[in-house]
């Protein structure tokens, strides 16, 4: 099946008084129709970069310094605000980490999903209302029909994230980009939530792209799974593989890193050293000075993603030219 | 267990008077609005060990560690810190620094002003436990290195750290008084999980060498397992079950303790599906009669609206209090542990 | 050597070059204040020592005028003082009352603005309350009341002495507020971040803690107001001078030479207040602007 979403090459960049910095480098991925694709990586990695250039939401002065990003075959990386704007909402739905950024404070909720669902699906005032009461009773909002006429801040945390999602699904959009939907949330509230997300996506057929930090989640939501790190891929494939056989030494680390909920443990595994700053990413493979399988090859040539069984990762393991023997003095010594 | 615990604390309570300005409240009738951020909680921490308190926010968590060290006074109960009233120890220099704190945020636990060598000898210098200017800044060279830092850091301004070197700064403050005690308020939250892991891997480390008792605050029941040798579970400002952290976790009592754990996503994929507990965690300005959980538990009956539940050994052997009608009365028997918990919310 | 190179490379530094306007009211605001300064050095004429007056120097026209005299680069007045030398002698003495004024209504105010923000509840009440109600009186207001009460309670000699502090006491007095105010809303944030609460953990002494915690992280905003402010004072102290209630005449300021230029706007001797005016207004439009630079090169959501 053709993907809905495809993302090649992509590059942003961010010019600064010291020099341009590149956020972004070399990003593809896609996501097929009905698909979760969950993006991961520590702060910085650009997991959330990724979904503001797919929505064009990039803060300024980033831009798109390469690449194509393509919905259902057509470019829309390079189109007007105008233009974008009229995609986003009706095409692709956007959620964001804090409901109050989303939500307009001076309209109740109800003003505001009838406004989306005139202006997408150019139905009149009586009927938009109708679909708004639907959605808030489908995102589990008690009372519907009452709640409709308050304004956000009269909703609690979780609920309010209720709304943005029932804001972000009321077009129907067919790509839903999710941007750490349940971080600002407690845990047994961000467990309604992913359990929402996910019965909608299923029961509507709509694509995912879920950015978030946290792997529970991405393992409890996503189908497929990109790992980032220091703006680039490092590893892509079926969440049960990255999650149970991680290929790249990064995403080895810290699936290892995360602490088991079921046992204790005496030493937690740990990887060294921090991500480098978007200023100072090494030569070679970004994550050469923290990885435990470093060799020759990884200081002076940056990896594609490699195909390694059904996942594919961006390290040079994985590629049969590479003298990966030969090094091992170097590491130890 | 005749020694003396490094820290107790007897029906702890910190009300926050949250009303709106005197003229306001007036013109629209209103009372006044109280906060119960904590509400009457008990718990004792032996010397080396670590209780932690976990909870949702709001839960009062963070109120406990700041009246705990002081931060605030108490509205009612005790805090005695090696036997000792609170507020007398406090008075005294020589107990005063062997308490100390670690903060959530890297980014606002370091003046932004001071360079790091000065953070790190703010205690030393006001303890005056250092003869010598030479003396000072080879202890603050041996805390940094202690931390896995290096000791030419101390030249250094706190921006021009990542947010794991600048939470390793701030345990680097708080060891340099040679504490026993350390209170530890959400110290990996802020942080990326491969940091979490430094950081977690170099409190436990230091815990072994130097004999620290931690009181830890954390929302994360994974980072808690980790680390704690008892945990106590809070809910709007209560404590709704404490006990050692094997037998929380393999027994949880409290409806409330299970929920939690059930909430949690796990990495095992078993393809499990979870029923998340319904409802949300209610305004502590009004909290419910009785038994706080009541209105989100399954098991709640008519006692749990109208009597409070107090914290009491779960079965007469076991070492876990619950503070639960339905555990006491034997109501929950026969849960199976992947369970039930109600919902309404998320139904679709 | 090494600060210096700091300067260069900060992002102040930065943003400041790439604003041309910033850097051409840098240049203006240098000039003012070095002819200032150094006029006693830089002035064609001492205006202020009348053996040298001569009445037949008087209404001289600026230089370039058919009947000028080179002597007199901007003219001379009805005393036959030399107008540049005068403005430059005046700027000395609205820049020192500006100066004066602004640090004296900073110092007052931040110590207030610290004391309410730090210690809150009652305390911060009274004095804000305080601080509301000096602010519903206008300044100009404020100081001739100041200078009136002055000038009734000491005798002329006396007063003429101190009216400089008299002066310099009314402005600042009227602007503490201001600094009051913003330095309290930071204060309220800074004392309840974890560094403040990690000091009294440690059992550090509040006024401490005020001192050397919190006050440095609350002075950017306070340096912006302060050049806002001077611009401010400058202005109050033309007016007063202006409305003769500033400055002795004995030492003419900025407004004292409008007030005097004034009489002779219409009768031809136009340069005579022109001159001051125009000194007046590319003195506190070149500071006003730097302040505004200032302002948006320190906030960070601008960045």
């Amino acid at each position: 099946m053709a993907p809905l979403l495809e993302v090649r090459d992509l590059r942003v960049e961010f010019p600064t008084r010291r020099g341009i910095l590149t956020a972004l480098d070399g990003v593809s991925f896609s996501i097929a129709p009905g698909e979760v694709l969950g993006v991961v990586g520590e702060s910085g990695a650009g997991k959330s970069m990724t979904g503001a250039a797919i929505i064009g939401l990039l803060e300024p002065p980033g831009r798109i310094a390469g690449g194509q990003i393509l919905l259902n075959g057509k470019r829309i990386d390079n189109l007007r605000y105008d233009q974008m704007r009229r995609i986003r909402g009706r095409e692709i739905g956007a959620i964001f980490q804090d409901p109050l950024t989303t939500l307009n404070p001076l309209y109740t909720v109800g003003e505001q999903l009838v406004e989306t669902i005139r202006t997408h699906l150019g139905l009149d005032g009586a009927e938009a209302r109708k679909r708004a009461i639907g959605w808030l009773e489908m995102v589990g909002i008690p009372a519907a029909a009452q709640r409709v006429d308050s304004y956000p801040h009269e909703f609690s945390g979780g609920m309010r994230q209720r709304v943005v999602i029932a804001l972000a699904l009321c077009a129907e959009p067919k790509l839903i980009v999710a941007d750490e939907p349940t971080t600002a949330l407690d845990v047994s509230i961000q467990a309604q939530v992913i359990a929402l997300l996910k019965g909608l996506a299923r029961d509507k057929g709509t694509s995912m792209m879920l950015v978030t930090h946290d792997m529970g989640v991405i393992a409890e939501t996503a189908d497929r799974v990109a790992v980032m790190y220091a703006g680039r891929i490092a590893e892509i494939g079926p969440v049960r593989e990255v999650v149970k056989h991680p290929k790249h030494p990064y995403s080895a680390g810290l699936m290892a890193s995360i602490p088991p909920l079921d046992r204790k443990v005496e030493h937690l595994a740990q990887i060294d050293g921090a991500m480098p700053r978007l200023s100072a990413i090494p030569r070679g493979c970004a994550f050469n000075p923290r990885c435990p399988e470093v060799f020759a090859r990884c200081l002076v040539e940056r990896p594609a993603l490699l195909a390694t069984g059904a996942t594919e990762a961006a390290c040079w393991l994985y590629d049969a030219a590479s003298e990966k023997h030969a090094p091992e003095a170097m590491r130890h010594g | 267990m005749a020694e003396t615990p490094i820290l107790e604390v007897e029906d702890l309570a910190r009300y926050f008077d949250v009303s709106r300005p005197w003229l306001q409240r007036v013109l629209a009738g209103e009372g006044k609005r109280i906060l119960r951020a904590v509400d009457g909680i008990s718990f004792a921490i032996p010397r080396g060990t670590t209780l932690s308190l976990v909870g949702e926010s709001g839960c009062g968590k963070s109120t406990v560690a700041r009246l705990v060290v002081g931060l605030y006074p108490p509205s009612r109960g005790h805090v005695r810190f090696e036997g000792m009233e609170l507020e007398r120890a406090r008075a005294i220099a020589e107990q005063r620094r062997r308490m100390q704190m670690i903060f959530q945020d890297p980014y606002a636990s370091l003046n932004p002003r001071w360079r790091v060598k000065d953070i790190v000898a703010e205690p030393i210098r006001a303890f005056g436990m250092t003869p010598s200017a030479a003396a000072q800044q080879a202890k603050v060279a041996e805390l940094l290195t202690q931390v896995g830092l290096s000791p030419l850091d101390g030249e250094k301004f706190p921006h021009e750290f990542s947010g794991g070197q600048r939470q390793r700064i701030s345990i680097a403050r708080a060891l340099s008084s040679n504490p026993d005690f350390l209170v530890c308020d959400e110290p990996t939250s802020a942080l990326d999980v491969s940091v979490q892991a430094q950081i977690l891997n170099l409190m436990k480390d230091l815990q072994a060498r130097l004999g620290l008792t931690y009181l830890f605050i954390s929302h994360n029941l994974a980072v808690v397992r980790q680390v704690s040798d008892r945990i106590g579970v809070m809910y709007l400002g209560r404590l709704v079950e404490l006990a050692p952290a094997e037998t929380l976790f393999t027994t949880p009592r409290h409806p409330y303790t299970r929920a939690l754990m059930e909430a949690i996503p796990d990495l095992e994929m078993t393809g499990r599906q979870r029923i998340p507990v319904g409802g949300e965690v209610p305004s502590p300005i009004s909290p419910p009669s009785g038994c706080p959980f009541h209105p989100r538990c399954p098991l709640a009956n008519d006692r749990c609206k109208a009597e409070r539940p107090g914290l009491i050994p779960a079965r007469a052997t076991e070492q876990s209090l619950t503070a639960c009608h339905a555990v006491e009365e034997g109501r929950d028997g026969g849960l199976p542990a992947a369970q039930r918990i109600g919902t309404t919310a998320t139904a679709l | 050597m090494a600060a210096i190179a700091r300067m260069i490379d900060s992002d102040l530094f930065w943003s400041f070059r790439r604003s041309p306007v910033t850097v051409i009211s840098a240049v203006v605001a240098l000039i003012c204040v070095l002819g200032a300064v150094l006029a006693p050095l830089l002035a064609p004429h001492n205006p202020f020592d009348v053996a040298t007056l001569n009445l037949i120097d008087a209404f001289k026209p600026p230089a370039w005028a058919a009947e000028g005299d080179a002597a007199y680069p901007l003219g001379s007045d009805d005393q036959g003082r030399d107008v540049l030398s005068a403005i430059m002698y005046g700027a000395r003495v609205s820049l020192l009352v500006g100066f004066c004024a602004v640090l004296f209504s900073m110092v007052v105010g931040v110590s207030v603005g610290l004391l309410a923000g730090y210690a809150g509840g009652a305390v911060d009440g009274l004095l804000m309350r305080i601080a509301d109600i000096q602010l519903t009186f206008p300044n100009i207001l404020i100081a001739l009341l100041v200078d009136g009460i002055a000038r009734a309670a000491l005798p002329s000699d006396v007063h003429d002495r101190v009216a400089l502090f008299v002066v310099i006491f009314a402005i600042g007095i009227s602007a503490w507020p201001q600094f009051a105010r913003t330095v309290r809303g930071s204060t309220l944030v800074e004392r309840n971040k974890e560094y403040v609460l990690a000091a009294r953990v440690i059992g550090i002494s509040q006024l401490r803690i005020m001192l050397t915690h919190v006050l440095p992280n609350v002075l950017g905003p306070v340096l912006v107001i302060a050049t806002l402010g001077l611009s401010n004072a400058i202005i109050s102290e033309a007016t007063l001078s202006y409305l003769g209630a500033g400055v002795p005449q004995t030492q003419p300021s900025l407004g004292t030479l409008i007030r005097i230029g004034n009489d002779f706007l219409f009768s031809g001797e136009w340069w005579i207040a022109i001159f001051p005016g125009i000194a007046l207004i590319a003195m506190v439009l070149s500071v006003n602007l730097l302040g505004d630079w200032l302002r948006d090169a320190l906030n960070p959501r601008l960045r």
